[in-house]
């Protein structure tokens, strides 16, 4: 059997599926399409059922690809758990009725049902029972009440199979079921909602955008750093290290298959970030130089996401984003960026005009430095100073501005308006939370870690051969002359190709000066995408677009490289 | 009273409410207000809007929405008398 959970955006439906659900959870995309959903199973009696939570839709009547899927989706289903939202019953009833006129059992969830005590609304259930013709069960899914009842109703089901009706008359039976059924008397404002009015507002929530962004940026750090110096260092040092030194001196300290498995060492010594063998920097550089931050970054944008803050940014940076040619929106898929592009690039699909889609794409993969680079980045130039780390990033924040601005005047179309629902502040669901950190985190690893083995891999193989300093010896002029590098450093902007984060640590036996370091990492985040990131966009944009936007991140890399190395 | 005083959405106050009377648009923008609960005849209330002709900001069935700007300029409202509030 197959249950869908579908509802309106914001109503707690993907903390009812992980009520329903066990930890076996499984995120798909819908196929031929970037529309992700989560499925997983749970027990009715003896049978084990199948749950799909579907994306949330407003209602059939698609005004997005994602409502297009949950429409597909409804098609395969054998109930529907209809979950709603019980203080906002006017709107939500909208896509109850829609439902009830296709003809699958339906169980109505009154989600978030506590809130309609404080809120001093009053719902006459029966009376709601009797006007849809399904089970309606109110429920708590943050503190899991009511999640029982709802199991036990899922057998009785029902479709009234209602007349299909156009817009007009389907808002006016929802009105005259609210009229029936509900009651609102005087409430006060809560501090939740004042909370949630001042972070919408000009002064106000420009205020508390600012504190949550460098809060955010600050417990990313924290987490970060402790990962790093108390958990990951501590055991590649004490564990593995003494473990690489005895198999080096297996294999004689040096020699092919040395380079390759444990790279060359630095006075003597395996150095995790200089040696650059598949078992030291290729292990090292994904599980203790880039977990750590990949870990802590998701933590912090899930509770974003489910304290429910980010649409009202969305609000308060909308102004801004109209001057690049994006709206308000476009942060959402930005702020990814800063975990890894690909996830990002694809988030881009939330944006309706393929301008936007473009501009963003370009936009994300130019200047928004990915977490996995960033963790090099502090790393490598944060050693040489704060300040560097500062340059780093005001150069990229610089360079996003003004490419935007310039995007926004060269790709012609229009971007439509911003137009989102602001869900109340919310307490997250920690075990729900915690669900979607691990689905982040163990996508990162199946995804950076083969690639990262492949390109130590490959990068040993064609520098023992020295394919390399032929490329070098090619590019040199660019390089040397106008971005101050040395030629060495050309196999590392070759490598950013593979992997960032690699790329960069290939900087680092190279003795450069911290104004060096800097043109490097600059002109490694903005230069090319990585290979991941570049299979998206080429699916995101198109063979012409991806080539449009290749060549303006080249464009942009080299202008910005050799200014930077003029300026400093 | 026959008179009846209609304006935009941004130029209602924050903090002052009034129902809906006409949404000025074709098709697209028509199904995607009323997908959030914005119809004519409902009753709205302006929270904020932004600076620099950002979004709007309003309260509708006790959900609120954010509409940016220009979408805000097609949203009709007749607002609640001024002697009343």
């Amino acid at each position: 059997m197959k249950i869908l959970l579908m509802g309106n955006p914001n109503v707690g439906k993907s903390v009812v599926f992980s009520r329903l659900t066990g930890v076996r959870v499984i995120a798909s995309n819908y196929p031929g399409t970037t529309v992700s959903y989560t499925r997983g199973e749970t027990k009715l009696g003896e049978d084990t059922a199948e749950v799909i939570d579907v994306p949330g839709t407003y209602t059939l009547e698609p005004t997005s690809e994602a409502e297009e899927v949950a429409l597909e989706m409804l098609r395969t289903g054998d109930v529907v758990v209809n979950v709603v939202n019980a203080t906002n019953l006017e709107r939500n009833l909208y896509l109850t009725l829609q439902l009830l006129e296709k003809g699958v059992p339906v169980v109505v969830a009154l989600n978030m049902w506590d809130d309609t005590k404080h809120l001093g609304i009053d719902i006459n259930l029966d009376k709601l029972r009797e006007l849809l013709g399904v089970p309606v069960v109110p429920t708590v899914a943050v503190t899991g009440e009511g999640i029982k009842e709802l199991v036990e109703n899922i057998s009785k089901a029902a479709s009234p199979r209602l007349p299909v009706r156009s817009r007009d008359e389907r808002w006016a039976a929802v009105g005259s079921i609210i009229d029936q059924v509900q009651h609102v008397t005087h409430r006060h404002h809560t501090w939740r909602e004042r909370l949630s009015d001042a972070s919408v507002k000009p002064l106000s929530g420009g205020i508390i955008a600012l504190v949550v962004l460098a809060a955010s940026f600050i417990v990313i750090r924290f987490i970060g750093e402790g990962l790093i110096g108390y958990v990951f260092d501590p055991l590649f040092d004490n564990l593995w290290a003494p473990v690489l030194t005895r198999l080096s001196d297996l294999l004689q300290g040096g020699g092919f298959l040395h380079d390759i498995v444990i790279g060359r060492l630095i006075n003597g010594e395996v150095d995790f970030l200089q040696s650059f063998g598949l078992l030291s920097s290729g292990l090292y550089i994904p599980f203790a130089a880039v977990l750590p931050y990949v870990v802590s970054f998701y933590l912090v944008l899930s509770l974003l996401e489910d304290v429910g803050y980010l649409p009202r940014l969305a609000v308060m940076v909308d102004t801004v984003m109209h001057r690049l040619g994006l709206h308000g929106y476009a942060i959402i898929p930005t702020l990814l960026g800063f975990g890894c592009n690909v996830p990002a690039v694809l988030a881009t699909r939330i944006l309706e005009s393929k301008r936007e889609r473009f501009i963003a794409a370009t936009l994300i993969s130019i200047a928004i430095p990915c977490a996995a680079l960033q963790a090099m980045i502090f790393g490598l130039v944060g050693a040489r100073g704060a300040q560097y780390v500062v340059i780093v990033y005001g150069t990229l924040f610089v360079v996003w501005i003004i490419l935007g601005v310039i995007l926004r005047f060269a790709v012609r179309g229009f971007t439509p308006e911003l137009l989102i629902e602001i869900p109340p502040y919310r307490l997250p669901l920690w075990r729900a939370m915690l669900q979607k950190v691990w689905m982040r985190v163990s996508g990162f690893l199946a995804e950076a870690i083969p690639i990262i083995l492949g390109a130590v891999l490959v990068i040993n193989v064609l520098y023992f051969f020295g394919i390399f300093e032929a490329i070098a010896h090619f590019t040199a002029p660019v390089i040397t002359n106008f971005l101050g590098l040395p030629e060495e450093a050309v196999t590392a902007v070759v490598i950013g190709f593979l992997r960032k984060d690699v790329a960069l640590g290939m900087l680092a036996p190279l003795a450069l000066s911290a104004k060096q370091l800097v043109v490097g990492s600059v002109v490694l985040a903005m230069f090319f995408p990585c290979i991941a990131t570049f299979v998206v966009l080429l699916r995101e944009l198109g063979v012409v677009n991806m080539l449009k936007s290749t060549g303006i991140m080249i464009a942009a890399a080299l202008i910005t490289g050799g200014i930077l190395n003029l300026v400093l | 009273m026959p008179y009846e005083r209609q304006i935009t959405l941004t130029r209602m106050r924050a903090g002052q409410s009034g129902i809906v009377v006409h949404l000025q648009g074709g098709r697209g923008l028509v199904s995607r207000l009323s997908a959030l609960g914005i119809i004519p005849g409902k009753r709205i209330t302006k929270v904020s809007s932004t600076l620099m002709r950002g979004p709007v900001t309003i309260e509708v069935d006790r959900a609120r929405v954010a509409i940016g700007f220009g979408m805000a300029s097609r949203i009709l409202v007749q607002p609640n008398d001024e002697s009343t509030k």
